[in-house]
């Protein structure tokens, strides 16, 4: 157990200022003993300090398995890291030794679940869990500790902080208990924090709560947030850039507002078309057809050819790179500029 | 509090939130491979069809099988591989070595220890298949009853199952088991099915508690399935992995617990040939004559290994977590 | 215009009691999950019912199949009180009144096949179906809920999600119901398929003449599907209209608050969108505060609302007014648009 803070060691002074979290080319496969899943295959992408970023992905996009990735958190096996580069402030961590990764993971770098209640002990007070990452990383005394916790627990607007911190997690409301993740990953004031679907297990008048207090936080504190989410709204609310992901592959990037208004890639588009909306009564609902492909069989060429109302012959043979769509936007997709300006084959409807 | 008797599987929980999640991912990954019924070559598998490939495929199922396969083989016929009668005594050869056509020796009697290590394995395995199919057949029935029914029956179950764990085993073995005349093994049995039924009817208890709650037992009861459609159809061929897990495991155990009540002139009573009363007699000549322990004592600790580590295989094959 | 109604709830309520002991059982409170719900189902609608977890919804759809036994009040199948029903004559009515449930994954039976699955209306209901069509049967079911016939005789695992909840729709199906209570039927599946499976189910309305009962928390969703909804609060129905009228023009603090909590895909809206941050969380469901349940996160709370629970009534303003009035249960009801308009 650590005792004492390790200051990072300062970034080579010769280089550029390196991005927050830079992740480049990233592989991870998962070897099951029904063959192998391709979960992540070369994904990058970076986060600056003070923005948000949302990557969006149904399930089995590799979403939540690159962010595992990027905390060392992977199960290992059945899960690997194959390839590529995760450099946190320049630095490769996947070269880092377990114990290097341990400090930066919580201190520098942290994540919260979606779900709370199974993500806290059920056995200790929130007092002591929160205390306990100040007891372990900053060698603090147990009263200490306690006192922090309770300011942690004001921050994040958890009424009569002081009366509950002895409380345990069943105590408390979803809600809370995911306030209470919150101050955990805040509690050691990182740089970083890796936020999975943060609110998707709360209501919505919840949600937007948590939201709003994740948003607040992340600008006082000045972090770079990367949100995992599925949910197209959420995205539009709080973020800075998206990701969107699609077996294993990142789509297409942009910066939120052009995503929203012209995306670059038919999946997006699919996406944006088939959720209903609450401020229309729509007609028929667009559905993009089949089904998201099995990760130990992704098609050849696009992956998402056999979905795609655009797709051609050469669709199915030759894998689409990331293409410049406009600074800081880029699109999988071969026929991006046909997508963006949504012009033939428009959509049956 | 009834809690208590949720089983293990049900109540174990990831450490923390990483495992769970990952857990979660694993199983999208799962879904995602078995999901797509949509290639040709993926054909109708249901949970006893994937546990059977996987044991299949376990060389600790395969030996263990082997093992039990020719321990109930010679159960039934000992003259395939043993001719001769074990309790033809010559006394002038008591106690002695292994000689041409003897070749565990002789016992203190006399007798061929080859013969009655052989012969001896019929009780041990039929105590052990009786009491389990007794005790899994009661005890499922009356825990699966109660975790169906619950209420006032599921309550007086559970403390009625309580009093019976509360017996000491040996000390029960020993008073009830003296005051039985009956040379035959059915006293025995009857003992460890009276004992052993509490823990399969918690186990069962608890997998049908489980089950009861899926959506496909409510969607059957939404439908007006009769009580005994859900427990029959949608309940007990989920709730059964657990027990067959634990009946196996047990089966060993029995077994074992046959031995030690015959070790102590309680269980098995002579002449019925048992591993239990030869190791009991032998252990009086450890010292002149180890021959006699070690034969019987070996062939016990091998058939309960086998029956334990077919548990293991069988539980590692059935096991809904990492399915 | 309005369709008779085929289902009328009654001032539904259903307690759960809290219990001491073991064996003698001392009832000590009871969880008031659903406290006097009435509304009407006609013939060929779908009513949405929406409200955050605990507001006693699902319990609601679990009264209306049958699952739970009321406490108090009626549900009048056709004018005839289902709750007071019970062996030949709960079954029979049954057979009009199914479920789809919210996991396709827990649902559906791991070990049985598709086939089984789909058919076991028919053998629970043998005069529904003769046993020599039932397979027929079974196979155009699947065809109907856009799934391969030729996959009678899979398992539940080799399927999607989506497909899993075809196959659930599918069974709701086989006894061709009037009524079909549907328990968040989509909220489990991702973006891409649940459109489809909405899509399903409004197509199998018009081709069946079904009428819905559509429960669920995405109110995104419930508009796009419902005629009608209902907002539910710690069971009670607070708001109940037309979509355009609780989406449109809602009254209830509740429901604006609900409507403005809903993230909108839209970038641009959220610097100019009005939100209303609801305090604190839902009180629980076995101590509801006295009067007005939602008095105790409401920014409009008087005194009176401490004291008087207020009726589910038009709002007396209006009556004379020109817009459309509809029943909301709130002293101050008052019309406030939240929902951006296009």
């Amino acid at each position: 157990m650590a005792t004492a803070t390790t200051p990072e060691p300062a970034p080579d002074p010769g280089t550029p200022a390196p991005a927050l979290l830079d992740v480049r080319d990233l592989y991870v496969e998962f070897r099951t003993r029904d063959g192998l899943a391709q979960a992540v295959n070369g994904v990058s992408y970076r986060v600056d300090a003070g923005e948000t970023l949302a990557v969006l992905g149904e399930s089995g996009s590799g979403k939540s398995v690159t962010a595992q990735a990027i905390m060392g958190i992977l199960d290992s096996p059945p899960g690997f890291v194959t390839g590529g580069e995760v450099l946190f402030r320049g630095r490769d961590l996947l070269k880092a030794t377990p114990e290097e990764r341990r400090k930066v993971r919580g201190a520098r770098m942290a994540m919260i679940f979606q779900d709370a209640l199974s993500s806290l002990n059920p056995v200790l007070s929130v007092g002591a869990q929160l205390g306990e990452m100040y007891e372990v990383h900053q060698g603090m005394k147990r009263k200490d500790a306690r006192a922090k916790a309770v300011e942690l627990m004001d921050r994040v607007k958890i009424p009569a902080a002081r009366s509950r911190v002895g409380d345990y997690p069943h105590q408390f409301s979803g809600g809370m208990r995911q306030r209470i993740m919150i101050a955990m990953a805040l509690a050691l004031e990182p740089d970083l924090i890796i936020a999975d679907e943060p609110t998707t297990a709360l209501d919505v008048t919840v949600q937007a709560q948590v939201m709003d207090l994740l948003a607040d936080l992340q600008r006082e504190y000045d972090m770079g947030l990367i949100l995992i989410t599925h949910d197209l709204g959420v995205v539009a609310d709080v973020a800075d850039r998206i990701a969107v992901m699609y077996a294993g592959r990142i789509v297409e990037t942009a910066p939120i507002h052009d995503l929203y208004k012209s995306p670059a890639h038919p999946y997006t588009r699919g996406l944006l078309d088939s959720i209903p909306r609450l401020d229309q009564k729509g007609q028929e609902l667009y559905a993009i057809k089949g089904l998201p492909p099995s990760l130990t069989a992704i098609p050849p060429g696009c992956p998402f050819h056999p979905r795609c109302p655009r797709a051609r012959d050469v669709c199915t043979t030759d894998r689409p790179p990331l293409y410049d769509v406009a600074p800081g936007r880029s699109s999988a997709c071969h026929f991006w500029e046909e997508t963006v300006r949504d012009e033939e084959p428009p959509h049956a409807r | 509090m009834p809690e208590r008797y949720v089983p293990n599987e049900a109540v174990t929980h990831g450490d923390g939130g990483t495992a769970a999640l990952a857990m979660a991912e694993a199983e999208t990954l799962e879904g995602g491979r078995n999901g797509r019924g949509g290639s040709p070559r993926d054909k109708p598998r249901s949970l006893w069809g994937d546990a059977w490939r996987d044991l299949r495929r376990n060389p600790v199922f395969l030996v263990s099988a082997l093992i039990i396969l020719f321990l109930v083989v010679i159960a039934i016929w000992p003259q395939l591989i043993a001719d001769g009668n074990p309790y033809r005594a010559d006394l002038a050869k008591a106690q002695e070595g292994s000689a041409p056509g003897h070749p565990f020796g002789f016992d203190t009697q006399g007798r061929d220890v080859y013969t009655r290590t052989v012969y001896g394995a019929r009780a041990s395995i039929t105590v052990g298949i009786c009491a389990t199919a007794g005790a899994a057949l009661l005890g499922s029935a009356l825990g699966g009853l109660a975790g169906f029914f619950g209420g006032w029956w599921d309550a007086l179950l559970s403390r009625v199952a309580d009093i019976f764990f509360g017996i000491p085993v040996l000390l029960g073995g020993l008073v009830f088991l003296s005051v039985v005349t009956s040379k035959t093994v059915w006293p025995v049995v009857g003992f460890i099915v009276l004992l052993g039924w509490p823990q399969i009817a918690r186990i069962a208890r608890g997998s049908v508690v489980t089950a009861k709650q899926n959506d496909y037992v409510q969607a059957a009861r939404a439908l007006g399935a009769s009580s005994g459609r859900l427990l029959l159809r949608h309940i007990a061929p989920n709730a059964v992995a657990p027990v067959i897990v634990v009946a196996t495991i047990a089966l060993g155990t029995y077994i074992s617990l046959e031995a030690t009540l015959s070790y102590l002139g309680a269980g098995l009573k002579p002449p019925t040939v048992s591993w239990g009363i030869d190791i009991s007699t032998a252990s009086t000549y450890i010292r002149n004559a180890p021959h006699m322990l070690l034969y019987p004592a070996g062939a016990l600790s091998i058939t309960v290994l086998a029956f334990i580590m077919l548990g293991d295989a069988v539980r590692d094959a059935l096991d809904p977590k990492l399915r | 215009m309005p369709a008779e109604a085929i289902l009328e709830v009654r001032d539904l309520v259903k307690h759960y009691p809290l219990t001491r002991g073991i064996v003698l059982k001392k009832q000590v409170g009871a969880v008031k999950a659903v406290d006097g719900v009435s509304f009407d189902l006609r013939k060929g609608e779908t009513l949405g019912i929406v409200g955050e977890s605990g507001c006693g919804k699902s319990t609601v759809a679990r009264t209306l199949v049958g699952l739970e036994r009321p406490t108090a009040g009626a549900i009048r199948y056709h004018g005839e009180d289902i709750a007071k029903l019970s062996g030949r004559a709960l079954k029979a009515v049954r057979r009009n009144i199914q479920m789809v449930f919210q996991d396709p994954y827990t649902s559906l039976n791991p070990r049985m096949t598709v086939g089984d699955i789909i058919g076991e209306p028919y053998d629970i209901h043998p005069e529904v179906a003769p046993k020599g069509d039932r397979r027929r049967r079974v196979q155009e079911l699947l065809d109907v809920v856009g799934l391969n016939p030729e996959y009678v005789n899979r398992y539940p695992h080799q399927f999607s999600g989506g497909q899993r909840q075809r196959i659930g729709i599918a069974r709701g199906l086989a006894l061709r119901p009037e009524i079909i209570v549907a328990d968040e039927p989509v909220s489990a599946l991702d973006v891409s398929v649940q459109a489809q499976v909405v899509n399903l189910l409004e197509r199998l309305q018009d081709e069946f003449d079904l009428s819905y009962v559509f429960i669920a928390h995405d109110l995104s969703v419930v508009r796009h599907i419902s005629d009608r909804v209902a907002v539910m609060y710690l069971g009670r129905i607070v708001e109940t209209g037309t979509e355009d009228e609780i989406y449109g023009h809602p009254t209830h603090p509740y429901t604006q608050a609900l409507l403005s909590a809903v993230p909108v895909p839209d970038p641009e809206a959220r610097e100019h969108r009005e939100r209303i941050l609801l305090a604190g969380d839902v009180p629980s469901p076995a101590d509801p505060p006295s009067g007005c349940r939602f008095r105790t996160r409401c920014w409009k709370a008087q005194p009176v609302c401490a004291e008087v629970v207020p009726p589910l009534a038009v709002p007396e303003w209006f009556a004379g007014a020109a817009g459309p009035a509809h029943p909301s249960a709130c002293h101050f009801a008052e019309e406030r648009h939240v929902v951006p308009s296009e």
